[in-house]
């Protein structure tokens, strides 16, 4: 009797992540609609935002966040990727015994800080550096890009660094034996070896990269404009919502839950594929 | 021969500096932090409300929506768990369930509290501490799952075996054998996940929004630390911004606090 | 004292592990003969392994470990070298590709048949596409593999069985005709048939190379080997003749050993 609740309460609780993420979609739909039937395909390439006459109705579109959502992620993953695997790399074939623990840990609590401390840290110390450096107003793509890579290094170089580990110690010995420097035996055995895993690792960082918001939210200069030099403020769609949505009525709400879906579609597809073609699916 | 050595050389030297960069901004923003922290931390900042340029309502209020996110989500997330690897551990739905609350996990967390706003903020009428606890709970549903889970993995089989040959009934073996065995590795990642969401931000913003008084009243705008850092930190006078720094100085002790805490539960089992 | 014969020599060479309290080989004296196979034989534990990973300082690989006394390599010009005072990287590598070693387990590299045999080579400088070709196809002929994979050369080496991937290391280890190679227990993890390939192949070997082979098997030592070393925990305890040691040997131990007494 007992038994048979107990079981019967595991299996809910388990059906309830389901139910939980055919929310998130449906809902998210449901008050996307109206955008949705309003414009369609074209609002994700449609580059203007304004709300209409005595705030009714108006014209949304989301171009200007998605491309600023995708191009900070690419100058995040252009910065991370050499610097995680190099951390991976230093982690698994290069440190001394003594330094892999506490240089782990460190890299831990760095994926452990909150991501608006980033964003303040961020916007006061090193927004400043690289005004001083590339001109322009301190906020934009650039710093925005480049903290975002400070934050999805330690989630990228674990993953890796785990994947390295797994790559048996006889074959690196064996292409030792043959003469092979460390580095030879990095690219040409521990690389291919691990290869689909860190293609995995990658591919989850910019999943995550796509939707970090506090940390850009500070950085990126949130204006409904297209950047023309890589110093240049614009908006993402999680900065977009994290500023905007408490505001927006209507029409303009509706766009944002649309943008929302979009954002959680996207990444729940890329999380997908990272997961299933190269992470290897849990059993 | 030379060439190949002096690439090697190169390579090496360029991972070393990957971890040294890594290093570097972990301790420049631990530094900033400690600098502009306790520089502009003064006692009477926990004895304040923000409405007098403290952040007692703010701690209190934050702390209050994770523990109760954490009480709602730990035990459905150990129990899904507990579903997934000792009821029907190598069944279809399972396999499902496992994949997506990985992807869950992912998920952007503006996202959630976007979902949240529909769900109770649109519904209820207003801003209210529920809906910060919701979305806190759904963040933290899938983290516990795939801890449980794994966790759960890693008891020996025939640990379950001696107790189902005692007689004991499934869930009786569960509860006092399995989880038990697996205490340690649980209470790690229930305290990983408990920094990581008293950290959050994005999923606060409009559902639990802010409070510049101190409130135990759910179903209102509830005070949130995360949220007024956002705010004071872009408001143009220094007095809001020294207060946003202290409070980040405090939230970061905690969170990093917590987080090593866990982390040396789990170390010591294994000597 | 110069002795053409020897290729390689270990004069009282000891061994100490990271962190262990005594060395786990003892003023070890035993020489490797030029073309001729030398078996290491003992029970688990006595040495023999670390002794064969010394031999092209594999072991460096991981630091705190202590090497005394000596290893000497036998040069072109017939001088000896002592291969424990390499220090730089670039004497390493070159160490390793004069002494090369065939592991317990086959291990072919995430890549294709042709390249796995290839990329010693490459590393040893060879570019032109012409000469790789030629060596690599007498390697693999070398190594009795040729006729089974000259058509799909391009295919992953991962596909292969576990006989064809251990030739297939061998034909790698070969392609850079090293003066000698290390064998470690090369056949612990193949069924009899790939075994009995293996065995032949060794064999055959030896009119280019020097050979050591550690082998837990009794039968292979003596089938194989014209040369085989008991040792037993540290110490070398008995070296002679394979046909000395298997009918006839002089220690009790060994005796016990090889008759099946312990180990």
């Amino acid at each position: 009797m007992v038994g048979r609740f107990f079981k019967e309460f595991s299996l809910f609780s388990a059906v309830l992540i389901l139910i939980i993420l055919a929310g998130i979609f449906a809902t998210l739909y449901i008050y996307a609609s109206d955008s949705i039937h309003q414009f369609g395909w074209h609002f994700l390439t449609t580059d203007v935002w304004e709300v209409g006459e005595d705030d009714e109705g108006g014209v949304f579109g989301g171009l200007i966040p998605i491309v600023g959502t995708l191009l900070t992620t690419l100058i995040a993953m252009v910065i991370a990727v050499p610097i995680a695997m190099g951390i991976a790399v230093f982690l698994t074939e290069v440190a001394h015994p003594m330094l892999i623990k506490p240089v782990s840990i460190a890299i831990e609590l760095l994926a452990a800080i909150p991501s608006i401390i980033y964003g303040m840290w961020g916007l006061f110390y090193f927004a400043p550096i690289i005004q001083h450096l590339f001109g322009g107003s301190g906020v934009g793509l650039l710093t925005a890009g480049i903290v975002l890579a400070i934050m999805i290094v330690p989630f990228m170089s674990a993953i890796t660094k785990d994947a390295m580990n797994v790559v048996p110690g006889v074959l690196k010995e064996s292409a030792y034996a043959m003469g092979a420097t460390k580095f030879e035996v990095i690219k040409d055995v521990v690389m291919p070896y691990s290869k689909t895993a860190i293609i995995g690792s990658v591919i989850l960082a910019l999943g995550r990269a796509l939707g970090e918001t506090m940390a850009v939210a500070f950085l990126i200069g949130s204006i409904m404009k297209f950047p023309k030099h890589l110093t240049d403020p614009t908006t993402s769609i999680p900065v977009l919502l994290a500023n905007n949505f408490s505001e927006a009525q209507d029409l303009e709400l509706s766009s944002m839950f649309y943008l929302s879906l979009v954002l959680f579609g996207v990444s729940f597809i890329i999380i997908s594929i990272a997961k299933f073609y190269f992470l290897g699916r849990k059993r | 021969m030379k060439r190949r050595l002096t690439i090697n050389k190169i390579i090496l030297a360029l991972s070393t500096l990957s971890a040294l960069i890594g290093m570097g901004f972990l301790f420049w923003i631990l530094g900033t932090l400690m600098y502009k922290g306790l520089a502009t931390m003064h006692w009477d900042i926990f004895t304040k409300d923000l409405v007098n340029g403290g952040i007692r309502n703010l701690l209190v209020g934050q702390f209050v929506m994770a523990l109760i996110a954490t009480v709602i989500a730990v035990p459905l997330g150990v129990m899904a768990g507990i579903y997934l690897r000792e009821y029907n551990s190598d069944g279809k739905i399972s396999f499902v369930i496992r994949n997506l609350s990985d992807i869950m996990m992912s998920a952007p967390s503006i996202v959630i509290g976007v979902f949240v706003y529909a769900l109770y903020v649109d519904r209820v009428g207003h801003f209210g501490g529920w809906g910060g606890i919701i979305a806190l709970a759904i963040m933290m549903l899938p983290i516990i799952v795939s801890t449980t889970d794994n966790m759960l993995s890693l008891v020996p089989k025939e640990l379950r075996e001696a107790g189902i040959a005692l007689g004991g009934s499934k869930h009786k073996i569960i509860l006092q054998i399995v989880l038990k065995a697996a205490k340690i590795g649980l209470t790690t990642g229930i305290l990983l996940s408990f920094a990581r969401i008293v950290g959050e931000t994005a999923p606060l913003l409009f559902t639990s929004s802010n409070s510049q008084f101190f409130t135990l009243n759910l179903n209102e705008q509830f005070p949130s630390l995360t949220v007024s850092i956002y705010n004071l930190a872009t408001y143009p006078d220094q007095a809001s911004k020294d207060l946003a720094w202290a409070a980040s100085f405090v939230l970061t002790v905690v969170v990093l606090i917590i987080n090593l805490g866990g982390r040396y539960l789990t170390r010591n089992r294994k000597k | 004292m110069s002795n053409n014969k020897d290729i390689m020599r270990a004069e009282d060479f000891s061994f100490t592990y990271p962190g262990a309290p005594a060395p786990t080989l003892k003023s070890i004296n035993l020489p490797i003969e030029k073309n001729k196979i030398t078996a290491l034989i003992g029970p688990s534990g006595c040495g023999k392994s670390t002794l064969l990973r010394a031999f092209n300082r594999i072991h460096d690989l991981y630091p705190g470990l202590k090497y005394d006394g000596k290893l000497l390599l036998q040069n072109q010009d017939g001088t000896m070298e002592n291969i424990l005072e390499l220090k730089s990287e670039s004497d390493l590598v070159h160490l390793r590709q004069r002494v090369g070693m065939i592991f317990q387990k086959p291990t072919p590299f995430p890549m294709s048949i042709y390249e796995n045999v290839a990329y010693g080579l490459k590393l040893s400088g060879v570019k032109s596409k012409s000469e790789l070709d030629g060596r690599v196809e007498e390697a693999l002929k070398g190594a009795a593999i040729w006729s089974e994979v000259k058509d799909r050369l391009k295919d992953s080496a991962m596909g292969m069985s576990g006989g064809q991937q251990q030739r297939l290391c061998i034909a790698r280890a070969v392609a850079l005709k090293p003066d000698v190679l290390l064998f470690d227990e090369p056949t612990s993890a193949l069924d009899p048939i790939s075994t009995g390939a293996i065995e032949e192949l060794v064999a055959e070997l030896k009119s280019e190379v020097s050979i050591a082979i550690v082998t837990h098997n009794m039968q292979q030592a003596s089938r194989l080997s014209d040369y085989t070393a008991f040792m037993y925990l540290g110490d070398l305890i008995e070296y002679n003749k394979t046909k000395k040691i298997f009918m006839n040997p002089d220690e009790k131990l060994t005796e016990d050993y090889i008759t099946g007494r312990f180990g």
